[in-house]
């Protein structure tokens, strides 16, 4: 495998970074909104030019500043890194286009402080992604924590301080309670963070010692909302809905997923898991989240919280992937990242222009809304399809790798986990749906008369939802790019 | 040991006892009395029971005072015959600090009687805390 | 000129703050000049010597000329070339952040105050540099005599917060005088490279253990280690804001450094770590007191008070990283005597703008801070995440050595404490952030929160404070270099 030196990692980190325009004009709304899209096309297409060369089975470093005598802080772009910053750059531009609509459809106040913090946040999201050694993860990783702060807090009312106390609550207590000694004793005990294909702690510690750390990993990586440190994710639905479609549905929760698929993969390898059977454990751990979570979401009647329980039982789907340690499992995990990235963000779109365009809430108070709002509630239902995973959405490809690697894996327990958890995701899906425009016309909330939300709010959630159809016809550029990741960190090199 | 070399201790080294009695003296004065006059005094017993140990540490029995007459070299001079000048000198520096020390005390000292009226530490924590 | 670094960085600002005092009557419009361009003088000076003994090596120069042991020595090493470097800079960026405060505060007695500043500086530059024991002692005193004097400047219960400082600093300059003069006794010098040499040969002497453990306790009262630390909240707490800005980064941190020279200088390094069982009862004060410190910290009312308890439990950082006894933790204690001097002053310098413009520092006046001065708040939010340890910030940095060091040693309780009085000073920032961000709350669901008049402070304050927040940035990204290039130099290659 051939490696290159470019600083296109790092351009793709500093194009988000545009924060100097965006308040320089905070007095003029379109120039402001202007320089964000700017930003993420210009994002989108530095990642995207990465892409053949990464296709190609090369990797792209750059090493920005020796910042520790043998640690850099050091960019990577393998292809694992690339799916996920490909996936995260794309949605980024739809979810300008939805935020434009939406901030200024509900008249938000501070909306430069919003846009200002939102390119930071994608800025550090690319950051993890190319992250080339746990410390440069971590740095990102926080800069996110922080960075996300203000968005979920932005109503600036007590709820937001409720709940973004709960946010930094768990995500720094994990980070720097968990995440942080973890990574220091893995140092320790290794004296390099490199990320390598087959781990670098084999031979360096004892089971015990390596169960432990196993643990804080995944826990500490609170962001992964693996249970019990997920209940920081339905308090953060406070945040406008853009805040909650982008950064909840992909950004800083895939964050999550895939620091711990990293750690997994690079820092204890699939062979040290495999013959210490430490994959059961963590795999143990996603099944219960995924079980309970989407029962937690039966009972929700809020739309974004049951939407947010759906998105912690997604999570850990991609946690258990990378634990059942098969190749078609890995596959799958690493796909799902894009397939429930897509779905996902339809579902907070449509409830987004459910709430600019009618003020509602919540499932019980959506009767007949299918006849006010057909095309919104049209991209929910495939976006719900593809988060259940059915055909024709991307969401069957990945769950069907799932599937295929719980069988190669031989754990019949797991794959019977996938197939009751999608029963219980259509169980919560399909009433909405179903409610929506099958209801008698008595049950009927809504007068039977067309009326959508603002027009940036409606075509976003219709691209997304097209999107999610497409990638089931054409999943090439994320199916390729994760079997080429699970060839990599099987070591097929 | 025996009491007879007890007390051949604290005779032999009564030097060294009369500075540790005055610096827990002056210790004692900075601690428990409660006006501050007596406690800038105790302070100033803990600064002058330091002096007196370096002093004490530098004579010698039967040295003469450290002036050396003109027509003598340096070289020629028996260190076991002068007392050390060293600490003397260090000690001059010492004083110094102290009474720099206890100036700035003092005036602070004038400035909290002007504030509080009084100098006793309790009466200025009861007029503190109904401020 | 530049072979006389070691003595004019002293000397000038010693003589610039006579001189100022006399221009108070003759010129006062020239005293403010005249002390920024001395203490740029002196940042060039240590700048100067870092740079030398970097490419060069560690040098000594002869006050006077005469040849230790019967002269002063002022040895400039990697050691104390960092740490006097970084003492500078936080000297001069002080003075321009706060002159204006300064102004306000102390109306016509301003100029005193510079003089002050000057002679405060000077004391500290030469505890930094100075390669003789006693000497160490009288710098120290006019280190200490003038930050009382400036301390007692300040406002309503100053003088009283002063005076029990000098009580305290007294003990505790005492305790290291009498600490010498055992060592004077059996070793009959004075000079540090002197002592060094001597004392290896006595090792079983128990005045020389006696001499250690009296000198050491009388740093610790310095630096405010728990439980010696009861004179420094109100020191800091009452003292107007320009002084406080001044003594919290220096006077603490420099008595680490003075820690870390005795006992690895001044003692031989197997006597400090290895002959005498203090290493692991340090070590223990140190994590007694980063817990103490940092639960006192969530029960203060105001933001400079809180930060002092930080600032308390930073201490317990340094000497618990130094005490650790490996490379890594020693590594991490001298890093933080930079990078905690940086960060406090970075923290104390927006106290010091968010009090002077909102006339309150209690954790009420701060309400609506974000919007009324955001500037102010932005810098305080970076000193905040590198007391917390985010990177890139450089309190990260430390922690990161700190915390391997204790890993490396087998201190779990070490680790235990690094990593709660993290999240501690998550919470106590985060409370305060919370309140500027938050209060007073926006009415309802979707409601603007209320306008509040626009009340940032002048630029000239606010761009010292902003290069100081960046430096933090910059001297994270920097750690590595620091410790290549200076830090590993400066611990003898004893220590593993």
């Amino acid at each position: 495998m051939n490696t290159l030196i470019t600083v296109k990692p790092l351009l793709a980190i500093l194009a988000a970074l545009c924060l100097p325009p965006i308040l320089a004009s905070s007095r003029s709304p379109n120039a402001r909104e202007a320089w964000t899209f700017g930003a993420a096309l210009t994002m989108f297409g530095v990642i995207a030019s990465m892409l053949p060369a990464v296709w190609g089975g090369a990797r792209l470093e750059y090493t920005l500043v020796q910042v520790l005598p043998t640690v850099s802080i050091a960019f990577r772009v393998d292809a694992l890194g690339l799916l996920f910053a490909l996936v995260s750059s794309s949605l980024w531009i739809v979810t300008s286009l939805y935020s434009v609509g939406y901030m200024r459809g509900l008249k938000e106040h501070a909306q430069t402080r919003f846009f200002s913090f939102f390119a930071f946040s994608l800025a550090a999201t690319v950051g993890v992604a190319f992250s080339a050694n746990l410390l440069t993860l971590y740095l990102f990783y926080e800069m996110l924590s922080f960075a996300t702060y203000p968005l979920v807090t932005h109503h600036q009312d007590r709820e937001a301080r409720a709940s973004g106390r709960k946010y930094l609550l768990y995500i720094l207590g994990g980070s720097i309670g968990l995440v942080l000694p973890a990574m220091l004793i893995v140092y320790h005990l290794t004296g390099t963070l490199e990320f390598s294909a087959g781990g670098i702690l084999a031979g360096k510690a004892g089971a015990a010692q390596l169960t432990a750390l196993l643990v804080m990993f995944v826990f500490g990586f609170a962001k992964a909302a693996v249970m019990p440190f997920h209940s920081w994710l339905p308090a953060a639905m406070v945040a406008p809905t853009p805040v909650s479609a982008l950064l909840h549905a992909v950004a800083v929760v895939k964050v999550g997923v895939f620091s711990v698929v990293r750690v997994v993969t690079g820092i204890f390898g699939t062979g040290l898991l495999t013959e210490l059977n430490l994959g059961t454990l963590v795999a143990t751990i996603a099944s219960v989240t995924i079980v309970a979570a989407s029962l937690i979401a039966l009972s929700q009647d809020g739309l974004k919280r049951r939407l947010a329980f759906s998105t912690i039982g997604q999570l850990s789907y991609i946690v258990l992937g990378a634990a059942l340690l098969s190749p078609s499992a890995l596959t799958g995990a690493m796909l799902h990242i894009a397939m429930h990235a897509f779905g996902k963000i339809t579902l907070f779109f449509c409830a987004g222009a459910i709430f600019v365009a009618t003020g509602k809430k919540f499932i019980s108070e959506m009767k007949g809304i299918g006849w006010r709002m057909p095309l919104t509630m049209s991209a929910f239902f495939i976006g719900a399809l593809s988060v259940i995973g059915l055909p024709p959405c991307g969401g069957f490809i990945s769950k069907w790798h799932l599937v295929i690697g719980a069988l190669e894996a031989d754990r019949i327990v797991f794959l019977w986990v996938i197939l009751v958890s999608s029963i219980l995701n259509a169980a919560y899906f399909l009433p909405i749906v179903y409610q929506a425009f099958f209801c008698s016309p008595e049950e009927a909330l809504f007068e039977r008369r067309v009326q959508e939300a603002p027009r940036w709010c409606v075509v976003p959630p219709l691209v997304t939802a097209a999107a999610s159809v497409a990638l089931f016809f054409y999943p090439q550029p994320f199916l390729q790019l994760a079997r080429l990741a699970t060839r990599h960190v099987l070591g097929g090199f | 040991m025996t009491a007879a070399g007890y007390i051949n201790l604290i005779i032999a080294k009564y030097n060294y006892w009369i500075y540790i009695v005055l610096m827990c003296v002056g210790l004692w004065g900075m601690i428990v009395k409660r006006n501050l006059v007596k406690k800038i005094i105790g302070m100033n017993i803990l600064q002058t029971a330091i002096i007196l140990f370096y002093v004490s540490i530098a004579t010698k029995k039967g040295a003469a005072l450290p002036i050396l007459a003109h027509h003598i070299g340096a070289h020629r001079t028996d260190p076991a015959t002068i007392i050390n000048p060293l600490p003397h000198v260090l000690m001059l520096t010492a004083i110094v600090v102290s009474v720099a020390t206890l100036g700035v005390a003092l005036a602070l000292t004038i400035n909290i009687y002007k504030r509080y009226g009084t100098l006793e530490e309790d009466e200025i924590h009861d007029l503190m805390r109904n401020a | 000129m530049s072979a006389h670094f070691p003595a004019l960085i002293v000397v000038s600002p010693l003589m610039a703050a006579m001189v100022v005092a006399i221009l108070a009557w003759v010129r006062p419009g020239a005293c403010l000049p005249l002390a920024v361009v001395t203490l740029a003088g002196s940042l060039w000076a240590a700048a100067g010597m870092l740079w030398r003994v970097v490419v060069s090596g560690p040098f000594a120069y002869h006050l006077g000329n005469w040849p230790p042991p019967i002269g002063i020595a002022y040895q400039i090493d990697h050691l104390n070339a960092l740490v006097l470097t970084a003492m500078a800079a936080v000297a001069l960026v002080n003075l321009l952040a706060t002159w204006r405060h300064a102004r306000r505060d102390f109306a016509e007695r301003v100029n005193y105050f510079y003089a002050l500043y000057l002679l405060f500086c000077a004391g500290t530059y030469g505890i930094i540099v100075t390669g003789d024991a006693f000497n160490l002692f009288v710098l120290l005193e006019i280190t200490s005599i003038s930050g009382y004097a400036l301390v007692g400047m300040g406002k309503r219960d100053a003088a009283l917060a002063s005076l029990n400082y000098i009580f305290m600093g007294t003990i505790g300059a005492s305790f290291y005088l009498l600490g010498v003069g055992y060592l004077y006794l059996v070793t009959g010098t004075l000079n540090m490279a002197d002592l060094a040499m001597i004392l290896p040969r006595l090792y079983g002497n128990k005045v020389v253990t006696a001499a250690f453990i009296i000198a050491m306790t009388g740093l610790f009262m310095k630096m405010a280690l728990f439980p010696l630390h009861g004179w420094l909240p109100n020191a800091y707490s009452e003292s107007s804001s320009p002084v406080r800005s001044l003594i919290a980064p220096l006077t603490t941190k420099t008595m680490v450094y003075v820690m870390v020279r005795v006992a690895l200088y001044v003692f031989p390094v197997d006597f400090s770590f290895g002959h005498l069982a203090f290493a692991q009862p340090a070590v223990w004060l140190a994590v007694t007191s980063i817990v103490a410190a940092s639960l006192m910290a969530l029960s203060q009312t105001s933001l400079k008070r809180m930060l002092a308890y930080v600032l308390i439990a930073e201490v317990g950082y340094m000497v618990g990283g130094f005490w650790l006894g490996n490379r890594m933790g020693m590594t991490g204690a001298i890093l933080h005597i930079v990078n905690d001097a940086a960060m406090t002053l970075c923290a104390f310098l927006a106290v010091g703008s968010l009090r002077q413009q909102l006339a309150d520092d209690s954790f009420k006046a701060l309400r609506g801070a974000f919007r009324r001065m955001p500037w102010t708040m932005a810098v305080l939010v970076v000193a905040g995440l590198s007391m917390i340890g985010v990177p890139p910030t450089c309190g990260f940095f430390s922690k990161w050595y700190l915390i391997g060091g204790a890993l490396a040693a087998g201190q779990w309780a070490f680790v235990g404490a690094l990593i709660f009085s993290s999240l501690i000073n998550a919470v106590l920032f985060f409370r305060i952030f919370e309140i500027g961000f938050f209060e007073p709350f926006a009415a309802s669901d979707h409601g603007h929160p209320p306008d509040l008049a626009y009340a940032e402070a002048p630029a000239t304050v606010i761009a010292p404070m902003l290069v100081t927040a960046a430096g933090l940035v910059v001297l994270g990204l920097l750690t590595g270099r620091i410790v290549t290039r200076i830090i590993d130099a400066a611990i003898p290659a004893a220590i593993l």
